[in-house]
């Protein structure tokens, strides 16, 4: 009905605009858009979170055992049981008591070096729009952090970041990747020591 | 690169070369129904009087021709097939030639190469059965325009023939993915809306998802992971000038502009919760619009600016949501089994496209503002991100494929969820943006 009526409209201004020549009706100017240009990237404005240089840290150990150095990041992650992150449900962001375990590991060595901080990661499995599983990822996140400021450690030395599903550890798509990729990671990048 | 700003001159004629035909024995096209045939049309090659003007009513054909097809509204008879070659397009052609061929339209071209910095192209739009010219148009732009001037030329056609706006002469901004899954890089690049000129916007290695074209085509708002925390920015496409939007207390994502292009609305995740914000792109004044614990994002303004769709699990799963643009009157819209996500709200207002995984599945589907008439689309192991074409018929979206390898493509598929088609890029390729109609 309105096809009908918007094609009788335009028929009639054919019928009235119709002359033997043509004539110009509309002058429209047009940038065509040029390339774009890039311009370097500023230097970031969040503080990278790096551990302050401390006098006061245990002389570095020779390893005893093969065991990692105590206070780097490999021996964060050996106490933390050889994974530094904890998993979750399928569209949950509640810990369950295994990652209560691992935290409290991670905690008690994090209290351990006092200069050390943590960027704590939040990813989400693939099978969930973007923006969604940012959201569901930050969530998981903030449970790991909130779980590890009340076993003591300091709020300003763990940073939040949601990853979403951007940054897969696993790359198969089953039950076993997807129960990977759901994961809260506590990324200490500098140890107290090398 | 070139970065020189082109001034181009757009004349646009109509001529009309026979009266008084009643309307309703016009050729037109019903867009609202599915698995129609698509209308037989010749387009011949355009003519011209030189060399390089014949050149370029070649390559010019061949893009008119590729649009219309691709909306799946038209089949382009094979030029070997004419009967009729015309020499002068202001003379009416042979009907009978062409309706031998059963072509019901016809298209009569011209190019006019007047200087190197000036071509003409001129066409006409005949109904074959109808016996009579339905509309005549003049182009001017510089030679190597001449992509958007058959864009141009394809939306008249599809607008005469439709009586829809065309959508061809667009741009399209989406993530370049490369790397293997676990180790993906993403990057920020724009093509024009059928796959050509494709080209990065940023260089470096920081990640960039989820970009969205500015009313007027000009800016573009993605969410980057440039440091540490990641948050929105704004890039100006002609120059390049990058900006971060704001400074909050935490995670910025999922931004997306007002129709009148002086807000945006965006996501905050505040120690672990996300809700929805608006900022006033001039003052950079936030006003928070939800605030309930559960999660609140995606969101998206209705084009008349006074409503705004969302995604929330605050009922204890994803679903669809809409308010006022001042975050009163919250309406769940989604009743379905199911978990609905990512609601973009149509450049015609009529509808809401979003995704809904269900069984396993995830959809692409539609549904009125007011939650009624939902329709899926599509269905694969992961499609997501619909974004709108200009006038509101199309939808393109991103499908991963399951596994190891899996990839994301960018697809695109009718409102009536017909004429489903991967759309060309460089490489694999994710998060979709369509812009408006270029001016």
């Amino acid at each position: 009905m309105t096809r009908q009526l918007i094609l009788l409209l335009t028929a009639a201004a054919f019928m009235t605009a119709c002359a033997s020549k043509p004539k110009v009706v509309e002058e429209v100017a047009v940038a065509e858009t040029p390339k774009p240009v890039f311009v370097p990237e500023p230097a970031p404005q969040a503080p990278v979170v790096q551990a302050p240089i401390q006098q006061q840290q245990p002389v570095i150990q020779a390893p005893a055992n093969n065991l990692p150095t105590p206070g780097s990041v490999d021996d964060f992650i050996y106490q933390a049981g050889g994974d530094a992150r904890v998993y979750f449900g399928y569209d949950q962001f509640n810990l369950t008591p295994s990652a209560m375990d691992n935290l409290r590991a991670q905690a008690a060595w994090l209290q351990q070096y006092p200069s050390v901080n943590a960027v704590v990661e939040g990813n989400a499995d693939e099978r969930g729009t973007r923006e969604y599983n940012l959201a569901l990822a930050a969530r998981r996140a903030e449970s790991v952090k909130s779980f590890l400021v009340g076993q003591g450690v300091a709020s300003r030395r763990l940073t939040t970041v949601s990853y979403g599903k951007e940054r897969p550890i696993d790359a198969r798509s089953s039950e076993a990747g997807w129960a990977r990729n759901r994961n809260g990671h506590t990324n200490v990048m500098n140890g107290a020591v090398g | 690169m070139k970065s020189v700003l082109k001034i181009i001159v757009i004349m646009m004629s109509v001529f009309t070369a026979s009266l008084a035909m009643p309307a309703h024995a016009q050729l037109s096209i019903d867009i609202t129904k599915g698995n129609i045939d698509p209308t037989p049309i010749a387009i011949p090659d355009f003519m011209s009087t030189d060399s390089r003007g014949q050149q370029i009513g070649r390559d010019l054909a061949e893009v008119v021709r590729a649009d219309l097809e691709r909306s799946g509204l038209f089949r382009a008879l094979d030029p070997n097939s004419f009967i009729e070659k015309q020499t002068n397009i202001d003379y009416a052609p042979t009907y009978a030639d062409w309706r031998v061929i059963k072509a019901e339209a016809l298209v009569s071209g011209r190019i006019v190469v007047e200087s190197d910095s000036r071509m003409r192209v001129e066409f006409r739009l005949w109904d074959v059965f109808g016996g009579e010219q339905l509309s005549g148009l003049r182009l001017a732009a510089t030679p190597d325009n001449w992509r958007r001037m058959a864009h141009k030329v394809s939306d008249a056609i599809y607008t005469q023939l439709t009586g829809e706006t065309g959508y061809f002469d667009s741009r399209i901004v989406f993530i370049d993915e490369s790397g293997p899954k676990t180790d993906r890089k993403k990057r920020l690049a724009i093509m024009d809306q059928d796959g050509a000129n494709p080209q990065f916007l940023l260089t470096g290695p920081s990640t960039v998802i989820t970009p969205r074209f500015s009313p007027n085509s000009q800016k573009i708002t993605y969410m980057s992971y440039e440091n540490i925390v990641p948050a929105i920015y704004l890039l100006e496409i002609e120059t390049g000038r990058r900006e971060l939007l704001g400074s909050f207390p935490g995670m910025t994502f999922a931004p997306r502009f007002s129709p009148d292009g002086n807000k945006m609305i965006l996501t905050l995740a505040k120690a672990g919760n996300s809700d929805i914000y608006s900022m006033d792109l001039r003052s950079r004044s936030t006003t928070r619009l939800t605030t309930n614990p559960a999660i609140d994002v995606s969101a998206s303004y209705a084009p008349d600016g006074k409503n705004i769709v969302f995604n929330s699990d605050r009922g204890g799963s994803p679903q669809i949501y809409t308010m006022n643009a001042d975050g009163r009157n919250v309406k769940r819209i989604s009743f379905g089994k199911g978990r609905y996500n990512a609601p973009v709200w149509s450049p015609r207002g009529d509808k809401i496209a979003f995704v809904k995984s269900t069984g396993g599945k995830f959809h692409i589907g539609v549904m009125n503002p007011d939650g009624s008439g939902e329709r899926l689309l599509t269905e694969s192991y992961l499609d997501e991100g619909p974004t709108w074409s200009p006038n509101g018929r199309v939808i393109l979206f991103s499908r991963e494929t399951r596994g190891r390898g899996g990839k994301n493509e960018i697809w695109s598929v009718d409102l009536t969820g017909t004429n489903l088609r991967r759309v060309p890029t460089p490489g694999s390729a994710s998060d979709p943006a369509w812009s408006p109609l270029l001016p």
